[in-house]
């Protein structure tokens, strides 16, 4: 018996050791290339060759200071926060609205709308990238910010749908009889009662969507042309063409343009943990 | 307050019919139980009357006003769900003045009638909590201030209590009892617990797939069920059930017994007919005694207050409850005597046979 207990006792803290190394491994390996960005972004091109893994000097800040002053970089920046914001936005409004008539409302039609949502999401878009240029060519769209937004959100929407419709359905149906009774509109309830408790479901539907369509270089370099409409990572090409050199320039240029996506996924996460429905039903 | 009748209301959800014809008259002021089975129309009654489903045909009113199309924000009414549907995201005040805010009440009449609805209910140290931070009985308490704070003409419980521990229930039983003593507002309370029914309501409506069975006051059906559906389901443990034949001198068993009736009933001898008896109107006599149900003793089960026997009798098994203590032992042999002027007879249709 004692020998029993024994030998069982160490083995799940040897496990349990095991995992933390694997974990601390795997974050080193992730934010490694981050925090090399980082760095290089404050060291000069000699510095980077010189230097790589070395801290740098946090105060010198010109590789910043250039990028933003002497570039396209803050036209790109706020290109790429308009698509971007708009895009979510949309998505996240119409496939709200989505979700909630396809989990809500009892029709035959239901479950079509439904599929047809999820059919978008078996069919990747770049696919049809010819017919969509010529789509957007002739609704005068091309070389716009237009053009990437519907583009965005005609491919978020299924995925949004399908979360939200998902979580919808999930809460319970007499919250909403509840509100009909205290006198609340259908537009009333879907604001006050069903969006507040749907806003994990939101928070994913954003970030999800949001990384891809920030990072997205694919349709940017298709649709755009003009300068003033591109977008950061069509941007930082352009930009490293000039400057193939200057790698403390382009790392600035990639620290800038990652900032604001990570904060993004900083701030949401916590909707992620927050069980929002506790205390709804027994 | 205001009293609601209910006129041949029929429900279908496509071609299965849920209601088939219900007509009910509530009292201003009255505390009703819809009572029955699962299954049995009672909870979709109550939700037509609180506007949340359609009323396939017939007439609701509400006062002296049609709601049949009235949307359920205008008919006046607070409603307690089961699962109470508390909005998790508001507190406690957040949840009991969502309606007033919907209704454009002022802050200062929203707060007074929140603190009114709060220090009745006990909840006054609670209103900056979330649902998600209380007790089950708080929750429920929350439910009927939420209801309390609208002063509406009726008020619709639906199976409130049914998620809240045994000691709870019978706790909150008395307090919305107490508080409809209070505010004297009409009530329409819908459960499936018959003890529920007997010790809350003033009137009974039985139900029983999509129909109503009977309506009165709770001693009214326990002392004369309209029918064997009733009569079986009203009363805890339930009233024993025996099969026979009418003949001169009682209703003959098949074993042989013969059951005297204490009313000559207007039946012909030789028709088929049930006796019925409530436990605690059998007496446990010695075994052969003329007159009796031969038994022989199962379980027996004493709860302290009194004593619950199964025995095995014709027709399965019978249930006494004896207020003495007993010293009986299983596969004892017994007679059960049925108390004069205690019994019922059904007819091979279930229904009542009319006193003679």
């Amino acid at each position: 018996m004692t020998t029993m207990t024994e030998s069982a006792q160490p083995r799940p803290i040897s496990f349990a050791f095991l995992a933390q190394i694997i974990l601390i491994m795997n974050s080193f390996i992730m934010l490694y290339p981050v925090v090399v960005m980082v760095f290089s972004a404050f060291k000069t091109t000699g510095e980077i060759f010189e230097h790589p893994f070395a801290l740098p000097d946090f105060t010198q800040v010109q590789n910043f200071a250039r990028v933003l002053g002497e570039t396209s970089m803050p036209t790109y920046f706020v290109n790429s926060i308009i698509v971007t914001g708009a895009s979510i936005i949309l998505i996240l409004v119409l496939g709200t609205m989505a979700g909630y008539a396809v989990a809500r409302y009892e029709s035959r039609t239901n479950t079509f709308i439904l599929l047809f949502f999820l059919a978008g999401l078996m069919l990747p878009l770049k696919l049809a990238v010819i017919p969509l240029f010529i789509l957007l060519r002739d609704l005068n769209l091309l070389d716009s910010r237009w053009s990437l937004i519907v583009t965005y959100t005609a491919i978020g929407l299924p995925s949004a749908v399908f979360i939200m419709a998902g979580f919808l359905r999930s809460l319970p149906a007499e919250l909403e009889d509840a509100a009909r009774i205290d006198g609340a509109s259908e537009p009333r309830i879907m604001w006050s009662v069903m969006l507040p408790l749907a806003r994990p479901p939101m928070a994913i539907a954003a970030i999800q969507n949001a990384v891809p369509i920030w990072n997205d270089f694919f349709f940017p370099l298709v649709f755009i042309q003009t300068d003033s409409a591109k977008t950061l990572p069509q941007g930082l090409t352009t930009f490293m063409g000039e400057y193939t050199t200057d790698w403390g320039m382009l790392f600035a240029g990639l620290t800038i343009a990652a900032a604001p996506i990570t904060l993004l996924y900083i701030a949401l996460s916590r909707q992620f943990i927050q069980g929002m429905t506790a205390g709804a039903v027994k | 307050m205001a009293n609601v009748s209910i006129r041949n209301i029929r429900k279908s959800f496509g071609p299965v019919a849920i209601i088939k014809g219900v007509n009910v008259d509530i009292e201003d002021g009255e505390f009703v139980i819809l009572v029955g089975p699962s299954g049995c129309g009672k909870s979709t009654l109550l939700r037509m009357i609180a506007g949340l489903e359609d009323i396939t045909d017939g007439e609701i009113r509400i006062g002296p006003r049609v709601v049949n199309d009235v949307p359920p924000k205008d008919r006046d009414i607070a409603m307690v769900f089961q699962s109470y549907a508390l909005y998790p995201h508001m507190t406690v005040a957040e949840n009991m003045a969502f309606s007033l805010k919907l209704k454009g009440a002022s802050q200062a009449e929203q707060k007074k009638r929140i603190q009114d609805a709060a220090s009745s209910l006990g909840l006054l140290p609670l209103l900056d909590r979330y649902p998600r931070q209380l007790s089950g009985g708080q929750r429920q308490r929350v439910a009927m201030g939420r209801a309390i704070v609208r002063d509406p003409q009726v008020f619709l419980f639906d199976e409130p209590l049914s998620n809240l521990d045994a000691k709870l229930r019978v706790q909150m039983r008395t307090e919305i009892k107490e508080l409809h003593q209070r505010l004297k507002t009409t009530t329409v309370y819908v459960t499936h617990d018959q003890i529920e029914a007997m010790t809350m309501a003033d009137k009974i409506v039985v139900m029983h797939d999509g129909i109503v069975e009977q309506i009165g006051a709770p001693l009214d059906l326990y002392d004369r069920p309209a029918n064997l559906f009733v009569a079986g389901f009203i009363g805890s443990p339930a009233m024993n059930f025996l099969d026979g034949t009418l003949e001169e001198g009682g209703l003959r068993l098949p074993s042989g017994a013969l059951l005297p009736l204490d009313r000559r009933p207007p039946l012909q001898a030789g028709a088929k007919a049930t006796y019925g008896v409530r436990p605690e109107h059998l007496e446990i006599v010695a075994a052969g005694t003329a007159g009796t149900i031969p038994a022989t003793v199962a379980v027996v089960e004493p709860t302290g207050s009194d004593t619950t026997v199964i025995v095995k009798a014709e027709g399965g098994n019978l249930t006494v409850v004896v207020r003495d203590r007993v010293s009986l032992k299983p596969s004892d042999p017994v007679g059960l005597k049925p108390m004069a002027r205690q019994t019922h007879l059904f007819d091979e249709h279930g229904q009542r046979v009319a006193d003679a």
